[in-house]
């Protein structure tokens, strides 16, 4: 069980890092997401299950899905569908 | 004949810029002359030489240098943020309490007192859904309020600019004109699609569950883990889902900008009015008329199940309400 805990924390560090390193915004958003789902993961081994759905219904649900919406909005979720059509 | 026809094309280019031949009574107006900056005035005749010159070499040796050194400056000031904000950090977790410990200053009466007489007092079995919205119902309330505030200022702000906008919007063209501006934003995101079979048959299939869960986080949130917002936000998902999968009319059949303002308004009277009277009355050694009920029934733990409700109702309402606005400032 600790090993687990110890690969989830390591797996954070890295989604964290790689949010804020990644060119293509699609993709911070979806390490984002990813980093959401890992952390109710941990509030779950931490025994706060009450932190958990809320941090899955919120960090991954709703503020993933206002983040594709502000990247839509700036025009840079079908950026690469535009230049093919060029 | 190539040179007349590029003769002609070059006429017709200058014609098109507005470049063309001048008509011979035309009056050219005399050019102003041009605004020279600070420094590159030109040379007056008692401004001495050599500060000129210094004037021309710095400004010359900003415009080459200038950016390079703010980029390194900028650098090496945000590096220097980041190291002073991460060790101030990394000290003040240094100086914590150890976790768990029993000495810690946050293991004090306050606890124990939740602890053994959470579940008694409050009648929740959850006691995290007891300290929020008994012990600690007046801080839910104001989290509440705080939400649906943000939501009707944005629903006023975003709202001048759609009824400003609504003959635009009703106009045919307009969905033409954007098909071929490519870098214009589309007037509208989400447009009725009929190709959109995976997305449809994944959501009828789950945006049943994901609204049954929704519910029974709301509802149980005094028994298990949950309650008034991560259920709301799990209902908020649901509509999202629904609106993205079959178009904003289908959610407007249901929940609309009017449905959304009495059931919120309604929902947070309910909760004020609520815990208000059970404030009054609970507290001050005054008998309190709601019935506690068996720990670990649904109708149990006094008025927590009708505010988990109520939180519920506001939350799903702002979220569906924020992704609705924002996306095509409608509701």
């Amino acid at each position: 069980m600790i090993v687990i805990e110890w690969l989830l924390l390591i797996f954070l560090i890295v989604c964290a890092v790689a949010v804020s390193i990644s060119k293509n915004l699609l993709n911070s958003v979806i390490i984002f997401m990813s980093y959401s789902l890992v952390m109710a993961v941990i509030w779950v081994l931490l025994r706060s299950p009450d932190l958990a759905i809320t941090e899955a219904a919120v960090g991954a649900g709703v503020t993933s899905v206002l983040f594709f919406l502000a990247l839509r909005k700036i025009g840079q979720l079908g950026h690469k569908d535009d230049e093919k059509s060029e | 004949m190539n040179e007349e026809l590029k003769n002609i094309w070059r006429a017709f280019f200058n014609w098109v810029m507005g470049n063309g031949p001048r008509p011979e009574n035309e009056v050219i107006p005399p050019e102003p002359p041009p605004d020279l900056p600070f420094t590159q005035k030109p040379h007056d005749k008692y401004t001495r030489f050599h500060e000129a010159t210094l004037k021309e070499r710095y400004n010359q040796w900003l415009e080459i240098h200038g950016l390079h050194i703010f980029a390194i400056l900028y650098t090496g000031l945000s590096v220097l943020t980041c190291i002073v904000i991460v060790s101030l950090l990394l000290a003040t977790v240094a100086e914590l309490p150890p976790f768990g410990h029993e000495r810690n200053p946050a293991n004090n009466e306050v606890i124990r007192r939740y602890v053994e007489h959470g579940g008694h007092e409050t009648g929740a079995q959850n006691i995290v859904a007891g300290l929020i919205l008994d012990y600690r119902a007046f801080d839910t309330f104001g989290e509440s309020a705080v939400l649906f505030t943000a939501a009707v200022s944005v629903l006023m702000l975003l709202g001048a600019s759609r009824r400003n906008k609504t003959d635009t919007h009703s106009l045919p063209s307009s969905n033409a004109m954007d098909a071929y501006s490519i870098h214009a934003p589309p007037m509208r995101h989400h447009t009725f699609r009929k190709d959109d079979v995976i997305l449809r048959a994944v959501a009828s299939l789950s945006i049943p569950v994901i609204l049954m869960m929704g519910c029974v986080v709301v509802i149980n949130g005094h028994l298990s883990p949950g309650g008034g917002f991560s259920g709301g936000a799990i209902l908020s998902t649901a509509l999202i889902l629904c609106a993205n999968a079959y178009g904003f009319e289908r959610v407007h059949e249901f929940f609309n900008e009017r449905t959304f303002i009495v059931s919120s308004s309604t929902a947070l009277m309910i909760y004020a009015l609520s815990k208000g009277y059970s404030f009054f009355t609970g507290a001050n050694h005054i008998h309190s008329v709601i019935p506690k009920g068996t720990i670990g029934n649904i109708l149990s733990g006094g008025l927590i199940l009708p505010l988990n409700i109520c939180v519920g109702l506001i939350v799903a309402g702002t979220l569906y309400g924020f992704y609705a606005l924002f996306s095509e400032g409608d509701m």
